[in-house]
């Protein structure tokens, strides 16, 4: 749009001083920095004086937020002299008519500020935790029930959510094991040329691989992914009223969505745990035969001989667990959200950070209950 | 608020349409709105024309699917014409937005559209935090005074959407759609949702606010109440162009199935009745 810019120039008549304006004196045309620079320079050259007529006729365009500015500029008075259309005369006293001398506002005070969100940490904490351990009972009732009559169960469901956050998942599992298994190799490699143990990246390799690092890479991946997906899918559902439609119509929302997501993960997870783990160690080995010269051959033969089974076992049944909590917190924070946008990306961001928290602090009990198994 | 300018007037004047008493606003030339792509696509609109002249309040009717609207979408630049023009002051309505668009068309959404992460204040005032100039206190008070010019309080500023009334969303969506004093204002159902009192009372506002800022209001609307409270000009969406333009009670005379059943059904009829008498009507209980 071709716009004029707002101006305002002083005039001298035989009636005295004039500050006359021109152009458009609209809040889009005070947008451009150049003109409203100098909007504002050309109005403090023309302070509100008894003195001074104001004349407006000239003015192209003229909305409520020039009125505004010109009103306030007249710091809330008439000017004495003041020439314009009926139709900006309107627009002046309808600004008039509604300014308010400040806007409500509510200071906060710092210090009982901080009290209270220390304690809303606390009781919301305490809702959580109380939460979570509801959820967790539902899911065994909801189990129950399943083993009760099994081809009752929402298996569609089920297998619907095994292909979205397993198979679905096998690329990047896939991809960030792999790479991870190269740079432990390369590095280890270094360390262990020193002291002439090129052999034992074979047991260090599968130990810290097979027990640890893959469920727990798997894991957190799946939490980053999966987590935030379950968490806004049944957010939404909230936002959009299809968790209450469901409640009305007496549809069990932890069997028909907790569960068969819970059930989903605790199958899946074991298995991505296991692809992240082969795909670490296709890196390693690589990574072993490329800087130290161990062929591949040789690290398949030892690594039965360096890893005991148990740790297999142990790093399937903790992945389980991890799958089962990734759901479950994914499900919480789902079902807490409120209808509006901004709790939608608040419960997300708490779903991930929780289940990521929430599958280390399992990992660290695991490594602390289990110590014997698997040396 | 006569000085301002629109750059289609020389245009509009020839062949004008009785109503036509200022120049066009929106210009729709041979539309299509196409939907699909391959052998799945179909058309909306075909060849749809349509000229909105300034300082009229037209409704668009038309049963579901009829794309009323897609119709709305396309003037706000929000869908692109698959063929043909929209022309919105003179300019094509894709380049509508932007820097500015709110200085240009106000649009009040079916369920306002609130921020729900800001107040109402700071809903209202967006779009001139977004200039990045102006200092605070002015753009405090100029939402301030649009809030009070739709029947709200300096109290309510301060509120979150989530604790306000429908009635007050649609307030505060319309303050926020005037902020910057736009010639022309969309309306898509502007009563969806409201009690009839309510909605009486938005019309009042809204026939109040169109005297008071020489608005051009396009609005879709399937509640013939507003229809008729409001319009002074009624264009009929049918078989995918617009079928009949005129003041309410024309369009109603008109001889179409569509036409004949939305207007001569039962609410139809009563919204069309004159002021209601004290006798009962026929087949009273």
């Amino acid at each position: 749009m071709i716009a004029s810019p707002p101006q305002l120039q002083r005039h001298t008549a035989p009636d005295g001083a004039w500050a006359v304006l021109q152009g458009r004196w609209g809040a889009a045309d005070f947008g451009d920095r150049a003109h409203w620079a100098r909007v504002q320079a050309q109005l403090k050259a023309a302070p509100a004086a008894a003195d001074l007529g104001w004349n407006l006729q000239g003015v192209e365009w003229l909305d409520h937020v020039g009125a505004q500015l010109l009103w306030q500029h007249w710091q809330g008075r008439w000017p004495a002299r003041l020439q314009a259309t009926a139709g900006q005369k309107a627009m002046l006293q309808r600004v008039e008519r509604f300014a308010v001398t400040a806007v409500p506002r509510t200071a906060p005070h710092p210090v009982r500020e901080a009290v209270e969100s220390l304690g809303c940490m606390v009781i919301q904490g305490r809702e959580h935790l109380l939460a979570m351990v509801q959820l967790i009972g539902q899911l065994v009732l909801d189990v129950l029930r399943l083993l009760r009559a099994p081809l009752r169960g929402p298996w569609r469901d089920v297998s619907g959510h095994l292909y979205n956050m397993g198979a679905m998942a096998l690329p990047i599992t896939a991809l960030v094991g792999f790479l991870i298994g190269v740079v432990l190799a390369y590095l280890m490699s270094l360390q262990l040329r020193q002291f002439g143990a090129e052999a034992f990246i074979v047991n260090i390799l599968g130990i810290s691989l097979i027990r640890e690092l893959g469920p727990l890479l798997g894991a957190i991946l799946v939490a980053g992914r999966t987590g935030s997906a379950i968490t806004a899918q049944i957010g939404v559902m909230r936002v959009t009223e299809e968790l209450d439609a469901m409640q009305v119509m007496g549809i069990p929302q932890g069997f028909r969505l907790v569960m068969p997501r819970a059930l989903a993960l605790a199958v899946a997870m074991p298995l991505i745990a296991l692809w992240t783990t082969l795909a670490a160690l296709a890196g390693g080995m690589m990574a072993a035969d490329m800087t130290m010269g161990i062929s591949a051959a040789f690290f398949m033969q030892s690594l039965p001989e360096a890893v005991e089974v148990g740790n297999l076992w142990l790093a399937m049944g903790k992945s389980v667990v991890f799958g089962v909590f990734i759901a479950l917190i994914g499900c919480h924070w789902g079902l807490r959200v409120e209808p509006n946008t901004q709790s939608l990306g608040q419960g997300t961001t708490a779903s991930v950070v929780s289940a990521i928290t929430m599958v280390i602090v399992v990992d660290a009990i695991f490594a602390i209950l289990f110590r014997n198994v698997g040396f | 608020m006569a000085e301002q300018s629109l750059s289609t007037a020389a245009a509009a004047t020839t062949a004008s349409p009785p109503w036509a008493r200022g120049e066009r606003v929106v210009h729709i030339d041979k539309l299509w709105s196409i939907f699909g792509e391959g052998d799945s696509a179909f058309a909306v609109h075909q060849d749809l024309d349509l000229d909105i002249y300034r300082g009229e309040m037209l409704s668009i009717v038309g049963g579901s699917g009829t794309g009323k609207t897609v119709l709305l979408r396309q003037i706000l630049g929000l869908l692109h014409p698959g063929k043909g023009s929209v022309q919105v002051l003179g300019h094509p309505a894709a380049e509508m937005g932007g820097e500015g668009a709110a200085s240009r068309v106000g649009m009040l959404f079916q369920q306002g559209a609130l921020y729900s992460a800001f107040n109402v204040l700071d809903n209202v005032a967006f779009p001139l935090r977004e200039l990045g100039t102006l200092p605070r206190e002015l753009v405090d008070a100029a939402a301030l005074v649009k809030l009070q010019m739709v029947g709200l309080k300096p109290e309510h500023a301060t509120r979150m959407p989530a604790d306000l009334s429908g009635g007050m969303i649609k307030r505060v969506a319309l303050a926020r759609a005037l902020i910057m004093d736009p010639p022309l204002l969309l309306l898509d159902e502007p009563t969806a949702g409201l009690d009839p009192n309510g909605s009486d009372e938005f019309c009042a506002l809204l026939r109040e606010l169109h005297a008071e800022l020489d608005l051009t209001v396009v609005m879709v609307t399937h509640d013939l109440d507003t229809l008729f409270a409001l319009s002074s000009r009624v264009a009929v969406l049918a078989e995918k162009k617009v079928l009949v333009t005129g003041t309410p009670q024309d369009v109603a005379a008109y001889p179409h199935p569509f036409i004949e059943h939305f207007f001569q059904g039962e609410r139809g009829r009563r919204a069309m009745a004159p002021a209601p008498s004290g006798s009962a009507p026929e087949g009273g209980k």
